[in-house]
């Protein structure tokens, strides 16, 4: 049962290796979103410092659910979908492949470049290091939150701008214990930083416990 | 795939209101209800704003602002309990596969964000003269936010998708989904800031005078029944429309038209 779990995000990592250009789009989303934000307030220092982690996250929260569209649609459309659903294996268990193979393909990335950006913020690396941790924790719930929105709009009307409205609002809870990780220790608060990093981890076992059986259940409602 | 259709012939013994899950039988029962509920409305919200507007003293520190309270209150108060009925529906119409159930919890939702846009908007009315501006962000005013937001996306969800079985379901799932997240989204918000003012009823009792607290209970009736009487209307509505195909809709739209001359 678990290694079919593997062979689904052996092969969700394949194909998306074979088509770089959605990883490199998204992560180019990612860069400019944060690149604009300079932009539109001015850049003086002490408030790009200020506002740096709210803007890093907010872009990674964008940039995420963006991608979210291709979690399901093109196994959708060519009928691996149904093919998955019919076997033996329990749909959560490929929920969570393809969900875990979505993360290793947008979410690290964005973890990965987010302390740099942070410097181009004017964060300092000390600074730097608690944002990438609170991505770290943070995007994996941020896709499994999203996977269940993927799965309600499949092959909806207005597919994009339909996900955003239903998985954005679910996923304000990470984003408050996120930007409150990322942000309370750049400030004299050390131990908020800590109780937040610790719910952002809860809101993870929560969602990695819910999300995948929400998902498959609408799979099914999907492709039935 | 409906199982209620049986049930409309004859309710299972010692179960009888069970015969209202089928659309056919609620039909006319709820287009019996709406009037009564509709003067109930009326005769309510003109006590209620009496005692509201007129019987109850100016509060000592907020003058005459305060008395948006008796429609922001009641109005908050069943945006939260709609969402909740809406979402108990859909999970019996998923359960139970009851149609009437999944037509309902469509019903309701309008009205649960309509009444979350009204909280909305007479608290930037209210928070002007009190907290001198329309909009804080504080706890409770964007966990309301994001409640409406929870039902834009229902009603986008379900009108987006074409097959009205798939959409009463999905629909539903998202809604349980918003259950589960709600005391989330409340509590992680508080956590984030708070600046509202303290709950006026609590376990405790109440922190005002009786007159206002009687006001604003006899509002919260009033908008109860016209909430109601609103939600019965659309959902006849609903069942004309996703029954027009059985024969007691054609019937009833041949005797109505009949009625019309």
């Amino acid at each position: 049962m678990l290694r079919v779990g593997w062979q689904v995000l052996r092969r969700d990592l394949l194909l998306a290796l074979r088509r770089r250009a959605d990883l490199a789009s998204t992560l180019a989303f990612f860069v400019l979103v944060c690149a604009l934000f300079p932009f539109g307030v001015g850049p003086e220092a002490g408030l790009l410092r200020t506002i740096a982690p709210g803007v890093l996250w907010v872009a990674a929260l964008l940039a995420s659910t963006l991608a979210l569209s291709r979690l399901f649609a093109h196994d959708h459309a060519d009928g691996t979908l149904e093919q998955l659903a019919l076997s033996g294996t329990p749909l959560p268990v490929i929920v969570l492949g393809k969900v875990a193979a979505h993360w290793l393909v947008v979410g690290l990335p964005l973890v990965l470049l987010a302390p740099i950006l942070a410097l181009q913020f004017g964060l300092s690396a000390d600074e730097a290091l608690p944002l990438a941790l609170s991505l770290l924790l943070g995007t994996p719930a941020l896709s499994l939150v999203g996977a269940l929105g993927a799965a309600l709009t499949l092959g909806a009307r207005g597919g994009g701008i339909l996900l955003s409205l239903l998985v954005l609002p679910l996923s304000v809870p990470v984003l408050i214990f996120g930007v409150g990780a990322a942000a309370g220790d750049a400030g004299e608060a050390g131990s908020t930083a800590i109780a937040s990093l610790l719910l952002l981890g809860g809101l993870l076992g929560g969602a990695l416990a819910l999300a995948p059986w929400a998902s498959a259940s609408a799979l099914r409602i999907a492709l039935e | 795939m409906y199982t209620t259709s049986t049930l409309s012939a004859g309710a299972p013994a010692g179960r009888p209101w069970l015969r209202y899950a089928a659309p056919q039988a609620f039909f006319p029962l709820a287009g019996k209800a709406i009037p009564w509920l509709l003067g109930a409305a009326l005769l309510l919200a003109a006590c209620g704003l009496y005692l509201g507007l007129l019987a109850a003293p100016p509060d000592r520190a907020q003058g005459d602002a305060y008395r948006i309270i008796f429609v922001h209150v009641p109005a908050a108060w069943l945006s939260m309990l709609i969402y909740l009925a809406m979402a108990f529906w859909a999970a019996i119409g998923l359960v139970f596969n009851t149609r009437l159930s999944s037509m309902m919890a469509s019903a309701l939702a309008p009205s649960g964000a309509l009444f979350t846009f009204l909280a909305l908007w007479t608290g930037a009315l209210w928070g002007r003269p009190t907290w001198g501006a329309w909009w804080v962000w504080d706890a409770r005013l964007t966990s309301e936010l994001l409640l409406l937001f929870l039902y834009l996306g229902f009603m986008a969800l379900q009108a987006a998708l074409d097959d009205p079985r798939r959409a009463d379901r999905a629909g539903a799932l998202l809604a349980l989904a918003g259950v589960v997240n709600v005391p989330v989204i409340y509590f992680s918000v508080q956590w984030w800031n708070t600046l509202h003012q303290g709950a006026s009823l609590s376990s405790r009792g109440a922190s005002m005078a009786p007159i206002m607290l009687q006001a604003m209970l006899v509002m919260t009736m009033a908008l109860w029944a016209y909430a109601i009487a609103a939600v019965l209307q659309r959902l006849r509505s609903i069942v004309l429309k996703r029954e027009r195909h059985t024969a007691w809709v054609q019937a009833y739209l041949k005797e109505k038209q009949h009625d019309l001359g």
